[in-house]
């Protein structure tokens, strides 16, 4: 189980939270128009790196607040952590 | 019958305490302190079992969690526990435990004709022969592996012990309490970290309990005692027996199993059986000590094959002889304090060691004991059948291949020594990078990954003194990383023998014309002509022997026999054993009971169940109660001998005629507050929503990025910056984090703030054409009227003093409220509505009448927003709008979401007004066409109109639109139904929708 360092709480296991997917995906603008080709990738495009990424957690059972968590996907090291308002 | 093989003097059993238990029907005794395996020894019996595959007799070999045989079926309790090992089974007065892989009985066994027939049962031969013909697998095969093979039998009755789980943390594990688990648990212990101090067998010491060595002044058994006192009694430390840390999981997390009641007759009350602690530690020291290692001769899995290590704990724990004419097999000085032993309780024994001419001090001590040693000696092979009657033993040739003339000595059992394995299952399994070493001819912990150290004979170190001064400073440096502090202890003077090297010899070469079976997993009967077939046939990776050859696996996982598996295929293949590599090591360590893993969460407890203020009342008025997620609400509420179809239609017939009530407490609501508020949900929700007025609610749909509608519901505009959001019930849970996501991560520009009140309201719904009246009569002072609070109005009055929210929206079709109060006055205010009521004839109504009103006005819910839906699918695109952006409305333009034929939902009703449609079955145009028929719609919910009194069903439909008025067929292969349907709207009572507003 990880133990993750919530920006806000400080240290929790795992099971308080819930994984939410890449966090450096960024939604398009409102009202702006986007091609097929960006939106698709928008919505179903994912990478899936071996070693570092960035992804969003959301600490459902603590705070409620969704954080940036910089993770080993192989290791599962976590290297660091912040709101999702820092940059990681 | 009297006990043979125990000795007077020696033992740290309590002979004050005698024990009587059985083992197959047969009744002896034992005493206090005795495992089930020392009791059987001291009474003489070695046959325990057969073996998983041959059906070979089986003994003992170990005396602790390596060992590979000795599995029994045990009684305690009137429970029974398969897969029960002797060797760590504590006596309990009225134990009873049975052989298990033996039928009819250990004594003669059926299937040890396999044994006889063994040319036929080699490596993969499951594999190969019980694969054709196929249909031969349920009826011939399988039954017949099950009969023959198998380690017992589960219970199937429910397990009535207690299971309990607990969370710690900790600066510093320590897993084990050997020599040096108890150095460093103390340097660490008194640096100020908190530790914790776990170790598997119920007493502390590991192979100070069985070694001759001093510490400081004192032996090494009085040493341990000492300390553990010590730390037993210092705030800091935790220290477990009979708790076994058998995975290692990631960031520091560890696992541990404690066996709490297991050596009682039965658990105390209030006492769990077990107790699994998950444990968070800073730092782990892995003190795991190292497991004997076999030398493979022939039928070394003969009964009285034991390994020397295990003959010494039996003397010097149990006072226990595992025979009186001991024949001692090494390849190194360790077994010579076996030998040392046996003589000093009066027992000769002969040493053949492989080794030529070693000289050190304990082999000079036991030749001054008188005891005899044959050089350059192996055995060949064990004789005897069901227990070791003799051993044929010969002198081997310098370079370890050939064999002189074989000879004949007798012997009653076989101690065996082949060095020493370190146990670096924790390590391997924290990710830790092990490496080979040549010295001592095995693996120990490399490069770490997670902070542990590991230390002792884990680590491949057998000196005590240099154990015991890598451990005080393993857990010195450790614990001064975490406290700060530098309190050193003294490493105290020890004194040991130094013994010599060891003999890298592991296999005893055939001699000619011979044949003898030599195991190397003596759990899953693999020899060394498995592995030799294995690869002949071209499997080469260890991985892939393993599971050829099901080396290794089981609950052995490589204890006993994994060394002489890597070394055999390294020497077939011409390798070195590092780059064979060897298997990964899996948690857990040693087997771990379901029901620990499992603890407090089953039957009820397997998920917390929330329930409505009102639900005291529901339970007193007959309600029959259904899970909605983890909420329990009313299905029906039943009258004398009512069916639940006769329930709900009386109960929705109530709302169509008068009016009824209903608890959707269970609705999601989250309060939405800030300034931006209404443009929050304009992006949220598919309509428009920044003219809505206070004192006004709207339905809305929200949809998910993919386009797909994710949930549906009502929100009302409270005050200027202040809303009310309904979600389904379901769906709750999912859409505050949906917002709590857009609000911190997308838009966080948006001065918005959510928060969950579902459980802060207690809500009933108020249906039919008479709730106006009643609504009046329930709040008199304000005006109720279609002008004074119109469909979807909202308005706040008081309930007999308490504060209530009206809303003016219907689920129902019906002209319909909804009341909220806060939850400690839900059950006043259902009181109220029903007494109040009475006069209109009210009925409460649970969430089948509930789905039979939605249905038939065509109003859809979860079934119908699965997920897999997108608002045209379910008549909901009047609700998209084309001035604004929203969450999901790019999506909505692919190709497949605007197609002409697209799916839509429709109403289905059964040619002939009587026969209901099955729930999920599936539209066609012809009931007979060729399998896979080709499917146009699915049907997502069913009921029976109460209004037209008929079955009615919602679908959606491929083409839906253009489909009403069409007769198709609604086929259920599960429930083995062809219906003729006719398509009709979805909409099939007041489609105009007159009734909410009237
Ligand atoms: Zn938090």
């Amino acid at each position: 189980m990880l133990h993750i360092k919530c920006p806000h709480c400080g240290l929790r296991s795992q099971n308080e939270f819930a994984y939410g997917g890449d966090g450096t995906v960024k939604r398009p603008e409102l009202n702006k128009k986007v091609s097929d080709k960006e939106w698709d990738t928008f919505v179903y495009l994912r990478k899936s790196p071996r070693g570092k990424h960035t992804e969003l957690w959301h600490h459902v059972s603590g705070c409620r607040q969704w954080i940036k968590v910089e993770r080993d996907t192989v290791t599962h090291e976590i290297f660091k952590t912040a709101k999702v308002n820092e940059d990681i | 019958m009297s006990e043979n093989f125990r000795l007077d003097k020696i033992g740290l059993i309590n002979r004050n305490k005698k024990i009587s238990f059985k083992f197959n029907g047969k009744k002896y005794f034992g005493y206090e302190g005795d495992t089930l395996a020392s009791a059987l020894i001291a009474n003489g019996v070695h046959l325990i079992g057969r073996s998983f595959k041959y059906h070979r007799p089986r003994g003992f070999f170990g005396a602790g969690v390596d060992e590979p045989y000795a599995i029994v079926q045990l009684y305690r309790n009137n429970e029974t526990e398969p897969n029960v090992r002797a060797t760590e089974q504590e006596l309990f007065e009225g134990l009873e435990a049975k052989s298990v892989n033996c039928w009819p009985s250990v004594n003669f066994d059926i299937g040890a004709i396999n044994n006889f027939l063994n040319k036929f049962f080699p490596a993969g031969f499951y594999y190969k022969t019980f694969m054709w013909p196929k249909s031969f697998w349920y009826k011939v095969y399988e039954p017949f592996i099950r009969k023959a093979a198998g380690f017992g039998v589960a219970s199937t009755k429910h397990d009535n012990e207690r299971y309990e789980h607990k969370y710690e943390y900790c600066d510093l594990l320590i897993t084990g309490s050997g020599p040096s688990g108890l150095a460093s648990a103390y340097a660490a212990a008194k640096n100020g970290a908190r530790v914790i101090l776990a170790e598997d067998k119920p007493r502390f010491g590991g192979s100070l309990l069985t070694s001759e060595v001093n510490i400081g002044n004192q032996s090494g058994k009085d040493w341990a005692d000492n300390i553990i006192a010590e730390l037993k009694g210092m705030p800091n430390v935790i220290v477990k027996n009979r708790a076994q840390v058998f995975g290692y999981y990631d960031h520091n997390m560890l696992v541990m199993s404690e066996r709490i009641s297991d050596h009682l007759p039965k658990s105390k009350k209030y006492k769990p059986k077990q107790r699994l602690w998950y444990i968070r530690a800073k730092e782990v020291i892995i003190s795991s000590g190292s497991i004997e290692r076999p030398i493979v001769f022939g039928n070394n899995d003969t009964p009285g094959v034991v390994l020397a290590s295990a003959a010494k704990e039996y003397l010097k724990v149990y006072g226990v002889l595992v025979g009186k004419k001991p024949l001692i097999f090494t390849n190194n000085d360790s077994a010579y304090e076996t030998a040392i032993e046996f003589k000093k309780n009066g027992v000769g024994s002969i040493v053949l060691d492989t080794r030529s001419n070693p000289d050190s001090e304990i082999i000079n001590e036991a030749i001054n004991m008188g005891i005899k040693i044959k050089f350059s000696h192996v055995i060949v092979a064990a004789k005897g059948y069901k227990k070791v009657k003799s051993a044929e033993i010969a002198k081997i040739s310098e370079d370890k291949k050939d064999l002189d003339k074989l000879e004949t000595i007798d012997c009653d059992c076989i101690c065996v020594s082949g060095f020493w394995t370190p146990t670096i299952h924790l390590a391997s399994q924290s990710g830790n990078k092990t490496k080979f070493n040549e010295e001592i001819d095995a693996f120990i912990p490399g490069q770490s990954k997670q902070n542990e150290t590991t230390v002792g004979s884990a680590n491949g170190i057998f000196s005590l003194e240099q154990t015991l001064k890598t451990s005080f400073e393993a857990g010195h440096e450790i614990s001064k990383k975490i406290t700060n502090k530098n309190n050193k202890v003294l490493v105290p003077q020890v004194s040991e023998k130094k013994f010599t090297q060891h003999d890298k010899f592991w296999c005893v070469p055939l001699p000619k014309e011979k044949n003898y079976k030599r195991f190397l997993d003596f759990q899953n009967d693999v020899a060394v002509t498995d592995v030799e077939l294995a690869i002949r046939e071209g499997y080469r990776s260890i991985e892939h022997v393993k599971r050829y050859t099901t080396l290794g696996m089981a609950t052995d996982q490589g204890k006993t026999s994994n060394l002489n598996g890597l070394q055999l295929v390294s020497s077939i293949e011409n390798k070195i054993v590092p780059s064979v590599g060897h298997t990964t090591f899996r948690p857990p360590f040693t087997p771990v009971s379901i029901g620990a893993i499992v603890g407090r969460e089953i039957g009820k407890h397997s998920k917390p169940t929330r329930k409505s203020p009102m639900h005291s009342w529901h339970e007193k008025n007959n309600a029959v109660f259904v899970d909605a997620g983890i909420w329990l609400r009313p299905r029906y509420y039943k009258q004398d001998n009512e069916s639940l179809f006769e329930a709900s239609k009386r109960e929705a017939e109530n709302v169509r005629k008068n009016v009824g009530v209903c608890d959707v407490t269970t609705l999601g609501k989250i309060d939405i507050k800030g300034p931006d508020a209404a443009e929050f949900l304009n992006r949220v929700y598919t309509n428009a929503w920044l003219k809505l007025p206070v004192g006004k609610a709207r339905y809305g749909v929200m949809l998910r990025e993919d386009g797909m509608v994710m949930d549906d519901g009502t929100t009302t505009r409270i005050s200027e910056n202040h809303y009310h959001m309904t979600t389904t019930t379901a769906q709750a849970a999912n859409v505050l984090s949906h917002l709590e996501y857009y609000l911190q991560i997308v838009w966080p520009e948006l001065k918005v703030n959510v928060v969950s009140t579902t459980e802060q309201w207690a809500g009933a719904a108020i249906a039919g054409p008479k709730s106006r009246n009643l609504l009046q009569k329930l709040f008199p002072d304000i005006d109720v009227s279609n002008t004074g609070l119109p469909f979807m109005g909202y308005i706040e009055s008081s309930l007999s003093g308490v504060q209530a929210r009206i809303f003016r929206i219907s689920f129902s079709g019906e002209l319909a409220y909804e009341v909220n109060v806060e939850s400690d006055n839900g059950e006043f205010m259902w009181k109220k509505i029903i007494e109040v009521g009475k006069e209109f004839s009210i009925q409460p109504y649970g969430t089948e009448a509930l789905s039979t009103l939605r249905i038939e006005m065509g109003h859809v819910a979860g079934s119908e927003l699965d997920g897999r839906t997108i608002p045209y699918d379910n008549g909901l695109d009047g609700l998209i709008s084309k001035k604004k952006d929203f969450i999901g409305k790019r999506s909505l333009d692919r190709k497949a979401f605007t197609a002409k034929d697209r799916q839509r939902v429709v109403g289905v009703v059964p040619i002939d007004k009587k026969t209901s449609i099955p729930e999920g079955s599936h539209l066609v145009i012809d009931a007979n066409a060729k399998l896979p028929n080709p499917k146009l719609g699915h049907v997502s919910a069913s009921c029976w109109s109460v209004e037209n009194n008929n079955p009615f069903s919602l679908a959606i439909l491929k083409d839906g639109k253009n489909m009403i008025g069409k007769k198709l067929f609604a086929l259920s292969p599960l429930k083995n139904k062809s219906i003729p349907v006719e398509i009709v709207s979805s909409h099939y009572v007041d489609p105009k929708g007159e009734r909410v507003r009237s």
